[in-house]
């Protein structure tokens, strides 16, 4: 019998000379120093391995990973570590989507249950991230991700995920931003008009006719790479977000998924989902409509915050309609 | 302290990215620009830019009154250029009866009902059409919709047209 989620905890081995918990999740084991993270495991061959990211570099998909629920697909936090989502369980990985590490036989792919793994990761975040810290912020917004343990920033890592059940603005759904509940029009979107739609409803129709600024609604986020939901046509989820900098996470699709630039510039570098290796560059513009195949891995370069409209198919059945090959992983053939 | 300036697309400007190939088919992204597929599409055609299963994004170009519309569903439109007023009927009868079926369906002629109201959309502005209403596009001056509906009778797929292919 399964234990109840709420008695599942994270495997704590210590806390270091940094001030830090150390982690172990079957055959990893996690740490960080003042500048770094590290992940040791023992690979197929039998020999000892480690890995070390830079700490902020390590937070950042760390926090996308917890906030997102491991997401679709693959969540890769760089070239050798990353999870993938199998809906009821977690894949934890070192090398195992690295041509030359699986090759090498220096790689490990454990199977984890969801709750246990999210359990390690939460512990893991909360006690690694310090005061001042927001890993879901763009870093010119933020304080620093080194140094020693000092404080934590609980607010900033427990945000809710946004999810609008019929669409933002609707009553009894997902309230508009403003000024009054704490979402201030971000510095790089001071010139988007703040205005709202006309509405003009007959009596009794005030909840049907509705309309929004979604771009309003986009410039005041808070976060960066983090889609919501806005607007739902049965599993057809619009999930706008608002991109900066760099997507912390190198997303590997288990599904086609679909990106619509809004405004501004954003570069991304598509690879071989199972190795890396690169595919193609592609370059988006205001206007801009791309799908990204469900055999990629991707991730995108935002010089100046910018809008996307991530449109996701989040139907239970598509990734298993790829898998049988009864849909395709190229969005269209022509 | 420098500001920013945020840069929006319409159809009298634009600039269109593109799939710069390494090892794969830039075909594999189905690239395009919703003011390319405007600019040179009928006014209301409804042009499928992304497509997964069911599912469709349509690029549409308001310009006119369009026909009534209906769909057994909720579907949203974003005005991404110009300003596009939706006027929305409550049917006294539903006109698409299966409520399964996807996409829109024309009405002939005017609807029958009773009126719900109407909506101005700028860009930027999304504005829901509820299910199983009648709606009506109007758009004094060409103007720009992304559709968030399910691939339906109207829909029109012209991916050659509109995607790099090289």
């Amino acid at each position: 019998m399964n234990a109840p989620t709420e008695n599942i905890q994270a495997h704590v081995t210590g806390t270091n000379s940094h001030g830090y918990k150390e982690f172990k999740l079957g055959g990893f084991s996690f740490s960080r120093d003042e500048y770094f993270a590290h992940i040791k495991w023992t690979g197929k061959n039998g020999k000892s391995m480690s890995h070390s990211a830079d700490i902020g570099n390590f937070l950042r998909p760390l926090m996308r990973d917890v906030a997102w629920g491991f997401f679709y697909g693959y969540v890769n936090f760089d070239d050798v570590f990353g999870t993938c989502n199998k809906y009821s369980s977690v894949d934890v990985y070192a090398g195992a989507y690295n041509g030359e590490y699986r090759k090498a036989g220096v790689d490990l792919l454990e199977n984890h249950p969801t709750d246990l793994t999210r359990a390690t990761f939460v512990d893991m975040l909360e006690d690694w991230v310090n005061e001042g810290y927001d890993p879901f912020a763009s870093p010119q917004e933020t304080g620093t991700a080194y140094g020693k343990k000092h404080g934590s920033n609980l607010n900033a890592l427990r945000r809710q995920r946004q999810l609008a059940k019929r669409c933002v603005g609707l009553k009894d759904d997902l309230a508009m931003r403003s000024d009054a509940n704490g979402y201030t029009v971000n510095r790089a979107f001071a010139d988007v008009p703040q205005d709202q739609p006309e509405l003009h409803p007959e009596p009794g129709f005030e909840n049907e006719v509705h309309a929004f600024n979604l771009f309003a609604y986009l410039s005041r986020s808070d976060v960066t790479w983090n889609p919501s939901f806005t607007s739902v046509v049965k599993f057809s989820f619009c999930c706008p977000t608002t991109e900066e900098h760099i997507l912390p996470v190198i997303h590997g699709n288990d599904r086609i998924e679909w990106f619509f630039q809004m405004c501004d510039e954003i570069q991304w570098n598509s690879g071989d989902k199972n190795t890396g290796a690169p595919r193609a560059r592609v370059i988006m513009k205001a206007g801009d409509m791309a799908a990204m195949p469900a055999d990629c891995r991707h991730q995108g370069f935002s010089p100046k915050r910018s809008m996307l409209l991530v449109w996701e198919n989040g139907s239970p059945q598509v990734v298993y309609d790829i898998e049988s090959g009864k849909s395709p992983v190229n969005p269209v053939s022509f | 302290m420098s500001s920013y300036t945020t840069v929006f697309g319409s159809l009298d400007k634009y600039e269109k990215g593109r799939v710069e190939v390494i090892n794969d088919n830039a075909k594999n992204y189905a690239f395009s620009n919703v003011f390319e597929i405007c600019s040179k599409s009928k006014p209301y055609e409804k042009v499928v830019m992304g497509i997964n299963q069911i599912y469709v994004l349509e690029a549409i170009r308001a310009e006119g009154n369009s026909p009534w519309y209906s769909a057994a569903h909720d579907e949203f439109a974003l005005c991404m250029d110009g300003d596009v007023e939706i006027h929305l009927v409550k049917l006294d009868k539903p006109v698409v009866t299966d409520t399964e079926k996807n996409g829109a369906v024309k009405l002939n002629g005017e609807p029958a009902g009773k009126k719900m109201g109407w909506m101005k959309l700028k860009r930027g502005h999304q504005g829901m059409l509820p299910a199983n209403s009648a709606y009506q596009f109007r758009s004094a001056k060409p103007g720009v919709i992304v559709l968030q509906t399910t691939l339906g009778d109207l829909s029109v797929q012209k991916w050659a047209e509109i995607c790099q292919a090289a």
